[in-house]
């Protein structure tokens, strides 16, 4: 399962329900306004994560916040096109809206 | 469409009704869907679960009470659906206070149930 | 568009459908029938009864074969089949009755 999360954890709670459903193998694809919790200062939001979740994140959307580069350390960033790849690797998406 | 190919989907609900569309739209998707013999199930979870609490009486507000409707899901065979304990105790809220019969599950199994489905449809 | 009945015009939609849901009374079903070339008798205004009521609790209009399902654990095995809805109303009980009803479309209608 690709658990894509498009929310600020500060906003809404569509990250705390998704890591709480979440399991190991999963991935977990961070987009829009949810590419805060990739950086130093948000990943504190990816603390519930359950063992074994690959976390990503969107490089466009992080470079458009002013946060080009800035991912925190295990997390990877992907472009478009690797957006693509992890849905195609994975067998099913789940949007956390 | 022939047996062989009944996929699982599961329509996760996460918010309240009325503030926005997705319930109602959640519910529409859903009617739609029973029309394709296909196994459907519901659940609902965080602000989800509100959609299902009885006495709702929107007369005031001028919008359609949709409630009701999940009352009929039973006639489109559609007998699924699940309430997540945890979002129900964290909203103050009982199995009693619901307007339908449903199956309330821990967490844990709802996230069980979420990974053993063929599609995942979120609202 | 609309429909004029006993000197009064109730509104309709682009397909025939009454706008407003309380505007209905058994005078705006006949003349929407007439409309739609139906000779309403008992066995008519036993479907469209039955889709008012359904409305009525569960706020939609139900799918063909859930009214059909419905129609036979209320009124009788031998009016659960589509042949009899279609036979009073040839062009879909979706279509009509629920037109004749005052009900909106129903949801999932083909």
């Amino acid at each position: 399962m690709l658990h894509i999360v498009n929310k600020s954890p500060t906003e809404r709670n569509a990250l705390a329900s998704c890591l709480a459903h979440a399991k190991a193998g999963h991935a977990l694809l961070l987009i829009e306004d949810a590419v805060y919790v990739a950086t130093a200062g948000g990943k504190a939001a990816l603390a519930a994560a359950p063992a074994g979740l690959a976390v990503y994140v969107l490089s466009p959307d992080l470079q458009a916040r002013g946060l080009g580069g800035k991912a925190a350390e295990g997390i990877k960033e992907v472009d478009y096109k690797g957006f693509v790849e992890l849905v195609a690797a994975q067998p099913r998406v789940q949007s956390w809206l | 469409m022939s047996e062989g190919t009944v996929k699982k989907f599961m329509f996760v609900n996460r918010k309240a009704p009325y503030g926005s569309v997705y319930a109602l739209e959640s519910l529409e998707v859903v009617l739609i869907t029973a029309a394709f013999d296909q196994d459907v199930s519901l659940a609902f979870l965080d602000d989800g679960v509100y959609q299902l609490v009885k006495g709702q009486d929107t007369k005031a507000v001028g919008m359609k009470n949709f409630s009701p409707t999940y009352r009929a899901l039973e006639g489109y065979d559609i007998e699924k659906l699940y309430v997540e304990r945890e979002s129900l105790e964290a909203r103050g809220l009982t199995e009693e206070q619901l307007l339908v019969d449903v199956q309330v599950l821990s967490q844990a199994d709802m996230a069980s149930l979420m990974a053993e489905q063929d599609v995942v449809l979120s609202f | 568009m609309a429909i004029e009945v006993n000197g009064k015009t109730y509104e309709t939609d682009e397909e025939g459908y009454l706008v407003n849901l309380a505007d209905w009374d058994k005078d705006i079903a006949a003349a929407i029938a007439v409309e739609e070339k139906i000779d309403m008798t008992d066995n008519h205004w036993e479907v469209v009864n039955f889709l008012r009521e359904y409305y009525d609790e569960y706020q939609i209009a139900p799918a063909v074969r859930v009214l059909t399902k419905a129609i036979g654990k209320k009124l009788g095995a031998e009016k659960a089949s589509n042949q009899y809805l279609y036979e009073l109303f040839p062009y879909g009980p979706a279509k009509q009755a629920c037109k004749i009803a005052g009900l909106p479309k129903p949801t999932g209608c083909v």
